[in-house]
């Protein structure tokens, strides 16, 4: 355990050094806060607003709710399934870099000759993508409820706090973000490039986007059942992977065909 | 202390290490001679657990490559060719991540010990990519002596480095050898092979000849005496044409160049030959050949039977 937190520390100690990185990953939850913070006081109450909403949707939404707090609702519950891609995007950078890094910089021979096992080294890299990544989503997240709190009613606030979201945030997100790690140190043992790394693992992304996409159309409709759903196909998912990115970890091959 | 038997290692059916066997004793300082791509760094990757060997065996202080590889990782100090520090972190933070990977006890202690020794200890919370090459190789040198391996290899530890830092490096090398460690050295400076090792041996893709420098030297040379005389020399060559003990002979302007089995033996008899020719010695002295001599004369003959 000792030398998986050494690893952490010198992730972190680098990519808290690197700017660009650091931008990447700050960035995104910035603007996924800012955004519906925004655009909450520019709501109004229009009736031809609230027939465009997906009628399936705001049937099961908004009982009790007025117009207003229906659209406001609506449109946070989008923005919260944003808070689902977080996690996936934000450890993609730090991870795609973890490996390819280590190879561009020859830093990689030199680590792989002490006596360390490639599970603590993989551990290692992994948590430290994924700790920042669910501690980034949780902490805007939490910014987010906050300005929920300051600019919508106690109902709109109350609904957004249903168990299926908390869910959602609180347990999906970490495994979503260990899902993109994983991919990410895969691919990143693979390619000399950290931007191709980059591209390759944030395809991850798209089936959140198609959740997002289907949500807002009304096409899938988020449940607590189907949110438990996909924290369970997501975890076994994630045991295949992790076990596979160790698996596939081949000190030599990666040593002896970088150029 | 290193043990290898037939270590052999094929990248797609090219062979880069073929049969390599040889015995390092404790406390050697044992130099790696061969041209690039002549394998190695694969040797040097093998012995210290990096890459498999396709087959053959090698083992250090006891421990089998391919079946103790952590116990060997434990044991051994690498160079690698480059230093591939971390630019962005400074000197103490690479070097305090390394002591833990190692397992080091006292991390501060022993970081702090090795960055007052390099003299790098006034620059310690510096960036490393502000360092220069030659502070960077230093750093690299406290790295794989972190944990006090008492074996240690070092993949050209002075490539690339100016004059100055190259014989910091050097000298502190010296050190080294000097603390008992046994020291597995690839170098291309034939000058730092000859300096610092107790052996050495050439090699491309197959081991050529391993031996102390002194040996290799007689080995291909005898041992060569230069008598410098006051005239030309070239008249002397006839008066000593007849001996048997000379193995070759050569006048270059006013000195004569004498290959000898046994120098002791046969000077006082050489001397009085050649004063009885007429000879006027001002002094004699032994010839010594530099290494690199050794390594092109060896390089060029095995050029010839391979070709």
């Amino acid at each position: 355990m000792d030398k998986v937190k050494t690893i952490i520390s010198k992730e972190w100690a680098e990519v808290f050094k690197n700017k660009l990185v650091l931008f990447t990953v700050a960035f995104l939850p910035l603007l996924l806060v800012a955004m519906p913070l925004i655009m909450l006081p520019l709501m109004g109450s229009d009736p031809q607003e609230m027939d465009e909403l997906p009628t399936a949707l705001v049937g099961e939404m908004c009982t009790g709710l007025s117009q207003i707090e229906c659209l406001q609702l609506y449109m946070m519950s989008i923005f919260t399934i944003m808070f689902m891609i977080l996690p996936v995007m934000v450890p993609v950078t730090i991870a795609a870099y973890s490996i390819v890094g280590e190879k561009t910089t020859r830093s990689l021979e030199p680590l792989l000759a002490t006596p360390i096992t490639t599970l603590e080294l993989l551990t290692g890299k992994m948590l430290a993508a994924v700790i920042p990544a669910v501690a980034v989503t949780w902490l805007t997240y939490l910014l987010f409820l906050t300005g929920i709190w300051f600019l919508t009613s106690a109902a709109v606030f109350r609904a957004l706090l249903a168990p299926m979201w908390l869910l959602a945030i609180l347990v999906v997100g970490p495994l979503l973000a260990l899902f993109s790690v994983s991919i990410a140190i895969m691919v990143s043992s693979r390619v000399n490039d950290p931007r191709i790394a980059e591209q390759l693992s944030g395809a991850v992304a798209v089936p959140i986007i198609l959740l997002l996409v289907g949500q807002s159309a009304g096409f899938i409709l988020l449940s607590q059942e189907l949110v438990l759903v996909i924290a369970a196909v997501v975890a076994i998912l994630d045991i295949g992977l992790v076990y596979l990115a160790i698996q596939t970890f081949e000190r030599e091959s990666i040593l002896t065909r970088w150029k | 202390m290193i043990e290898i038997e037939n270590l052999t290692r094929e990248f797609n059916g090219n062979v880069a290490v073929d049969r390599l066997s040889l015995q390092i004793a404790a406390g050697e300082v044992f130099g790696f001679l061969g041209p690039n791509g002549a394998g190695k760094t694969t040797t040097v990757r093998m012995l210290t657990t990096l890459i498999a060997p396709t087959s053959g065996r090698a083992s250090l202080m006891g421990f089998e490559v391919g079946r103790d590889d952590r116990e060997i990782r434990r044991r051994v100090g690498l160079l690698t060719e480059t230093p591939g520090m971390y630019d962005r972190l400074s000197a103490w933070k690479n070097l305090t991540t390394y002591a833990r990977l190692y397992e080091v006890t006292d991390v501060e202690g022993q970081v702090e010990k090795y960055l007052r020794l390099l003299d790098l200890w006034d620059r310690r919370y510096d960036a490393v990519g502000t360092y220069s090459k030659g502070m960077k190789q230093k750093l690299a040198i406290a790295r794989a002596l972190l944990h006090e391996p008492p074996i240690l290899f070092l993949d050209e530890p002075t490539a690339g480095l100016d004059p100055e830092a190259s014989r910091m490096v050097r000298d502190f090398i010296s050190e080294l050898r000097g603390a008992g460690r046994t020291i597995f050295m690839c170098t291309h400076n034939l000058d730092e092979a000859d300096r610092l090792c107790d052996r050495i041996a050439v090699f491309k893709s197959r081991l050529r000849v391993v031996d102390t420098p002194s040996n290799l030297r007689q080995q291909l040379y005898g041992r060569q005496v230069i008598f410098h005389l006051a005239h030309e020399a070239e008249p002397l060559l006839a008066a000593v044409a007849d001996r048997p003990y000379i193995q070759h002979s050569q006048a270059v302007q006013n000195k004569l160049l004498l290959s000898l089995e046994d120098p002791e033996q046969h000077n006082p008899e050489l001397i009085r030959l050649l004063v009885g020719a007429g000879a006027e010695i001002q002094f004699v002295g032994e010839a010594r050949r530099t290494l690199e001599e050794i390594y092109l004369q060896l390089v060029q003959e095995e050029a010839e039977s391979d070709g």
